[in-house]
């Protein structure tokens, strides 16, 4: 049985919550459901499950959709009274995947286009603080054309944030960038929620990328949603393999710092009261981080083995064993006190150790990706 | 010697047209770059049609039109106690007309390939229609502006047989250029006629040398998507 789909709608009447039927030939997106109110939520599928679309009808760039689109105590859409708010009114900032920044303007026209407009909305938002976020001074003069992409999409989320957006959505920032570009800017979008406290959708197929973002996920499929709750516990659905993408499948789990050795470079830290070592950062003690860990990373032993250059060794239980019986793989999820780990395994492997739920085991981690200090 | 009346003239008929052609067109222009109505094509139809009439044709109906026995053209007597024939406003209705595929075509272009990507952006950063039009449309389309407005002069100031037909030869009034050049030449007033054609000669080339060289030289169009 697949974990409970936990929603976290019910505690969040102030966010945004859509109620959406739009049909393009012979795709249809049909969409109910409210979004958290604060933090990101990932809005995760593959090219053409409709995402992409979804996020243009809540910015109001579509008028194709039917339903309903409340924000807080506006009816931004609404099929039934005609009414629909246009983009400039509602107030959604939008960081589109190609940045589209204007040729016309230099880095501060960009963004004095967006402070210019909003400035009167008052509010905590200083100018300053937007470009002390994203290291913009530097740029400020350059021509747009001259700039890098990274840069470019820096320049492009500090311009959406100077309009001073109630919502704030981002339609594959990163897709066009290649991978040092990519974690060039994910410091920057990592800090956002914290530093602003705007709501924030984001777009991406990209599960990695995600995982290192978001704190609630919604996964998209053909125009449905199929999932959808805080990111760890989405993340460790089974049943949800094929569409999170085979080899990046994983879990996403907190733990908290427990000692940094200097000479080996290496920190220590704490998985519902089992240590695992990792390579060193730093953060303060009894921080809490959030760690990645693949099912392919993650291999499955009866007892403690001795001599392996795996330091890493948990004790679970496994509570959920799938196979997929058109691959080799079967995969198994392991209860390590409140958290949870993925491992995939042969299908062999898992008949000849006579794996089954409920049986307690040992997990071998391989590696282990650290992606932010977690959110509090 | 040169003749100043006719030149000044056919300049102040061809940027009295320019400026109201910029009013009329460009609306036009907006709405042909946008829609998806199914009534596109018969207003860019509607549009082309000067490109290929000849202008005769369309000086006759302009005849027909602006005539004090018409209804157009009695109403206008009425309001203002001149005809719109044989009068210098006539000739700037009939080149709004005439030149109107000068102005509409070259901004249509432009306006497409700015393309709706950045005026989306501007929506989203709080921007009115409006608003977007004046501080992104236009400044990225400024290009097609310059030419359209270029080329709406020129086509307006080679103009003869719309204004042969609607407004004669009244000096001061409605005698252009090409107007004087026709008369000097059927009064066989060579040396006059040379004159005023190798001014406006000289004029066209270093009109279309302007519009080929802004095309070159605002570059930010060829980085739009």
């Amino acid at each position: 049985m697949p974990t409970p789909n936990t929603e976290v709608c019910s505690a969040e009447a102030a966010g945004l919550a859509v109620n959406l039927r739009v049909v393009y030939g012979s795709f249809e997106l049909a969409v109910e459901h409210t979004f958290a109110s604060q933090g990101i939520t990932g809005l995760f599928g593959q090219s053409g499950s409709g995402k992409t679309t979804l996020l243009r009808v809540i910015a109001g760039l579509e008028n194709v959709a039917e339903g309903h689109i409340q924000f807080g105590a506006e009816r931004w859409l609404d099929q039934a009274t005609a009414c629909n708010v246009p983009a400039h009114a509602r107030g959604v900032g939008l960081v589109f995947q190609d940045a589209r920044l204007f040729q016309h303007l230099s880095v501060r026209g960009n963004l004095r286009y967006a402070h210019r407009r909003s400035r009167h909305l008052g509010g905590t938002l200083q100018w300053d603080e937007v470009i002390d976020a994203l290291d913009l001074a530097p740029l400020l003069e350059r021509a747009v054309t001259l700039l890098s992409g990274g840069e470019r999409q820096r320049v492009a989320i500090g311009r959406a944030l100077l309009s001073r957006p109630r919502l704030l959505l981002f339609d594959e920032p990163l897709a066009a960038l290649d991978m040092r570009r990519k974690s060039e800017i994910l410091p920057y979008l990592r800090a956002i929620p914290a530093r602003f406290t705007i709501p924030t959708i984001y777009v991406s197929h990209a599960m990695d990328e995600m995982a290192q973002v978001a704190d609630h996920l919604v996964v998209l499929s053909a125009g449905k949603i199929v999932a959808s709750g805080p990111v760890t516990s989405v993340l460790q659905r089974m049943d949800l393999g094929p569409l999170l993408g085979r080899f990046e499948a994983g879990v996403v789990l907190n733990a908290t710092v427990q000692a940094h050795d200097e000479p080996y470079a290496l920190t220590t830290v704490a998985i519902a009261n089992q240590a695992i070592v990792v390579p060193g950062f730093s953060a303060a003690i009894g921080t809490t981080v959030r760690l990645r860990i693949r099912a392919r990373d993650v291999a499955l032993a009866l007892e403690r083995p001795h001599g392996l250059s795996i330091r890493n060794m948990l004790d679970g239980v496994i509570t959920e064993l799938a196979p997929e019986p058109t691959t080799a793989y079967a995969e198994v999820l392991v209860a390590v006190g409140h958290a949870h780990l993925r491992a995939r395994v042969t299908r062999q492997a898992a008949d000849q150790l006579g794996l089954c739920e409920g049986m307690p085991i040992v997990a071998l981690v391989k590696s282990v990706a650290l992606d932010r200090p977690a959110a509090t | 010697m040169i003749e100043f009346e006719p030149l000044w003239l056919t300049f102040k008929l061809a940027g009295v047209t320019t400026l109201a052609l910029l009013c009329v067109g460009t609306p036009i222009a907006w709405w042909l770059a946008h829609s998806h109505s199914r009534a596109k094509p018969i207003i860019e139809a509607i549009t082309a049609l000067p490109l290929v009439l000849p202008p005769t044709v369309m000086g006759f109906y302009f005849l027909i039109l602006f005539s004090p026995n018409s209804t157009i053209g009695g109403w206008w007597v009425e309001i203002t106690d001149t005809t719109l024939t044989f009068s210098f406003i006539g000739l700037v209705f009939a080149s709004i007309v005439y030149s109107l595929p000068f102005m509409v075509q070259p901004l249509q272009a432009a306006f497409e390939l700015v393309g709706r990507a950045p005026l989306e952006v501007a929506a989203t950063l709080r921007a009115r229609p409006l608003d977007r039009f004046f501080t992104v449309a236009a400044p990225l389309a400024s290009r097609g502006f310059v030419t359209a407005s270029m080329l709406t002069f020129a086509h307006t100031v080679g103009e003869f047989g719309v204004v042969l037909m609607v407004g004669g030869n009244l000096p001061g009034e409605t005698r252009v250029v090409s107007i004087a050049i026709y008369e000097h030449v059927e009064t066989l007033n060579y040396t006059a006629a040379h004159t005023l054609s190798a001014i406006l000669v000289g004029f066209a080339f270093v009109v279309l040398f302007a519009v080929y060289s802004v095309n070159r030289r605002l570059p930010f169009f060829a980085q739009l998507k």
